[in-house]
């Protein structure tokens, strides 16, 4: 039986600055994981990957991954490589997103 | 210490001008990610999980005051004030911006350093002995040797391009240091039986995700007919190496298939078409190059003050090496702090090991592979305001050696390659061995913690390997054991089914604890005591309740 599909964002990393950027449904690139857009099913994954895709000289190395939505309707990785990817380092706190931030 | 000559210095220059370029190019959009990485990647530039990352070569692993000072500047103007050194004697800035870049590299060349070919399918900054020119041991310095090699392997244009990554070790001493069977190629300095100094060459070693121990290929080569062999051999591996797979590019692959008879054959082959048209080394280069390592002037003996305090004298006991000038020592500075980050150091502690260096030492220092620091020329009256100086900057760790000087790559708290974090087991186990004096009763235990099967953290060759791996969108750690890194190389065995995160700590306390049951007396180490009994009784101890069920 196929895999049911799980929710997808699109994620790079900047060019200038190498921080982690999600695509949102406004068409742009945030650095808030809360801002990205949901693609619901295969067809709107394509169509995600396309549209993130455009930017080659702002966002290097775009990929999908995917999402667990919570109880409140959050979106976050469902993956541990791309939670880490959401906070920093975990051997130091005061670097990367997990600094600037107090939900994580 | 090597300078670097008119040549050497334009040619760098030349190079960051060029990358400079390339990075502007790249801003502009007038090249492509595609085009643009394979130019970064051999300028040592990463992309990694969190940001870019530099890797900058510190060639055999030796710095001056003044090297180690410009990486502390490095690391406070461009990057969060600190450094990671790694198992090939490199340095690491985790946090650049892409801008930025360029003038590292410029602050770089100010101080005769870069970070050329310290990644993509090249040779690799070549690897020596750390206690290269000090260790009572050695025939002959290493560093000659490596410097020459850098010479002759630097954007030379037949071996830029190949199939993978390769890497050269080097050790000139009876004890091997350097990893050397872990190799591309290995090469083992030592006098032969008419009293002549040569090269044993070992070729395919490796870890990795095809762990090889290298085999001998040359027993005896004089040394100057070093350059037209190496050649030899990486022609036949550039010709003949495979290029379909990425996992089977490595040389180890090539001598494994084709096996060492014919790997030796065609190397012969080669090697004559090669040294007829190369001729020897030339004597008054390599006169050249051994001067630029001569030893410091040693100062005479005078009396030595005694070692008062315990914390003192353990340290001196742990971290402070026999020296071939006897009234002189070998320090290694512990860049294992209980709970820090194995090979971390801060920009502070960076200029502090300068001064330290400068006053103290002869002005040289040295990066192991095993990630520390070492003070190869201190003449022993120094041992104690060393310590003194060490011990309030956070870095008088008596453990070298011990359970808890562990290798540990980035693993995911870094690295985009990653399949499990390394650095927090890292920590857990050196917390949970935080007591030195148990550390000490342990005795001589070498962990070694990557995380993924590229083996950066080198686990393969662990006394306890640690492999952190994806399973089903879970960490979780393989365990191997009896793996050896010296010249009785041994790749360590799998101990059987892995580890959760949580669990792994667990388990090396067990094994500890089974190592401590069992040894015949306290001078027996973990890994002689491994040899003795095999594996049978240390993993009963992992798995405790599958000895259980078969004793039932």
């Amino acid at each position: 039986m196929a895999r049911r599909f799980q929710p997808q964002m699109a994620t790079g990393n900047d060019l200038l600055e190498g921080d982690v950027v999600y695509f949102t449904s406004r068409g742009e690139w945030s650095r808030e994981i809360g801002d990205a857009a949901l693609a619901l099913n295969p067809e709107a994954a394509d169509d995600l990957l396309a549209r993130a895709s455009a930017f080659p000289n702002q966002v290097v190395g775009v990929y999908l991954v995917e999402a667990a939505i919570d109880d409140e309707g959050r979106a976050a990785p469902a993956h541990f490589r791309e939670v880490f990817r959401t906070r920093g380092p975990s051997n130091y706190p005061q670097h990367g997103r997990q600094a600037e931030r107090s939900d994580v | 210490m090597y300078d670097y000559s008119d040549f050497d210095s334009a040619f760098v220059r030349e190079r960051v001008a060029e990358f400079r370029d390339q990075v502007e190019r790249r801003i502009s959009g007038a090249l492509t990610e595609a085009e643009f990485l394979p130019l970064r990647l051999r300028n040592g530039l990463y992309l990694q999980l969190h940001a870019y990352m530099l890797r900058v070569a510190i060639p055999y692993g030796t710095l001056t005051a003044r090297k180690l000072r410009q990486l502390a500047y490095i690391a406070e103007r461009w990057d969060k004030g600190y450094g990671h050194f790694t198992t090939r004697q490199n340095i690491q800035f985790n946090w650049p911006k892409l801008r930025d870049v360029p003038d590292i590299l410029e602050a770089l060349a100010d101080v005769q350093m870069h970070s050329i070919q310290t990644s993509g399918n090249c040779v690799r900054n070549v690897t020596a002995d750390h206690f290269a020119g000090a260790a009572a041991d050695e025939i002959e310095d290493p560093r000659t040797t490596a410097e020459l090699i850098r010479q002759w392997s630097t954007d030379h244009p037949e071996f830029s391009w190949l199939g993978r990554k390769f890497k050269i070790g080097i050790s000139g001493a009876a004890h091997d240091r350097a990893v050397i069977r872990s190799h591309d190629i290995g090469l083992r300095i030592y006098r032969n039986e008419a009293g002549e100094v040569g090269y044993e060459v070992m070729v395919g070693g490796g870890l990795g995700r095809t762990p090889m121990i290298a085999k001998t290929v040359r027993e005896f080569l004089p040394k100057a007919d070093l350059l037209p062999y190496l050649e030899a051999i990486l022609r036949t591996y550039n010709l003949l190496g495979r290029r379909d797979n990425k996992w089977k590019a490595r040389l180890k692959i090539l001598v494994h298939e084709a096996g060492i008879d014919t790997v030796r054959a065609l190397v012969d082959e080669a090697f004559a078409e090669r040294r007829a048209k190369m001729g020897p080394v030339n004597p008054a280069l390599l006169a050249e190059i051994d001067a630029a390592f001569a030893a410091p002037v040693f100062e005479p003996e005078v009396p030595v003050p005694p070692l008062v305090g315990a914390g003192l004298r353990s340290w001196v006991d742990t971290n402070v090496s026999p020296h071939r000038v006897p009234h002189y020592a070998i320090v290694t500075v512990s860049l294992k702090p209980i709970g820090g980050t194995p090979g971390d150091v801060t920009a502070e502690q960076m200029r502090l090991l300068a001064d330290i260096a400068e006053e103290y030492a002869h002005d040289e220092l040295r990066i192991s592979h095993e990630q520390n620091v070492v003070l190869p020329h201190v003449p022993r009256r120094n041992l104690v305001a060393i310590y003194d100086r060490l011990k309030q900057a956070g870095l008088a760790t008596a453990n070298f050696g011990l359970i808890s000087d562990i290798i540990s790559c980035p693993g995911m708290d870094y690295c985009s390659l990653a399949t499990a974090r390394s650095i927090p087991i890292a920590q857990g186990i050196a917390q949970a061995f935080a007591d030195l004096d148990q550390q000490r009763d342990i005795g001589p235990l070498k962990i070694k913690i990557s995380g993924c099967i590229n083996a950066c953290g080198h686990h393969h060759v662990g006394h306890i390997g640690i492999l952190g791996l994806d399973k089903a969108g879970v960490e979780n750690y393989q365990i191997t054991l009896g793996g050896d890194g010296t010249e009785t190389t041994a790749i360590g065995e799998k101990a059987g089914p892995g580890f959760a995160y949580d669990e792994v700590v667990p388990a090396v306390e067990r094994l500890v604890g089974a190592y401590l049951d069992l040894r015949r007396e306290p001078g027996e180490t973990f890994i002689e005591a491994y040899r003795r009994l095999g594996a049978a009784p240390f993993r009963a101890a992992l798995y405790p309740d599958e000895a259980r069920s078969d004793a039932a």
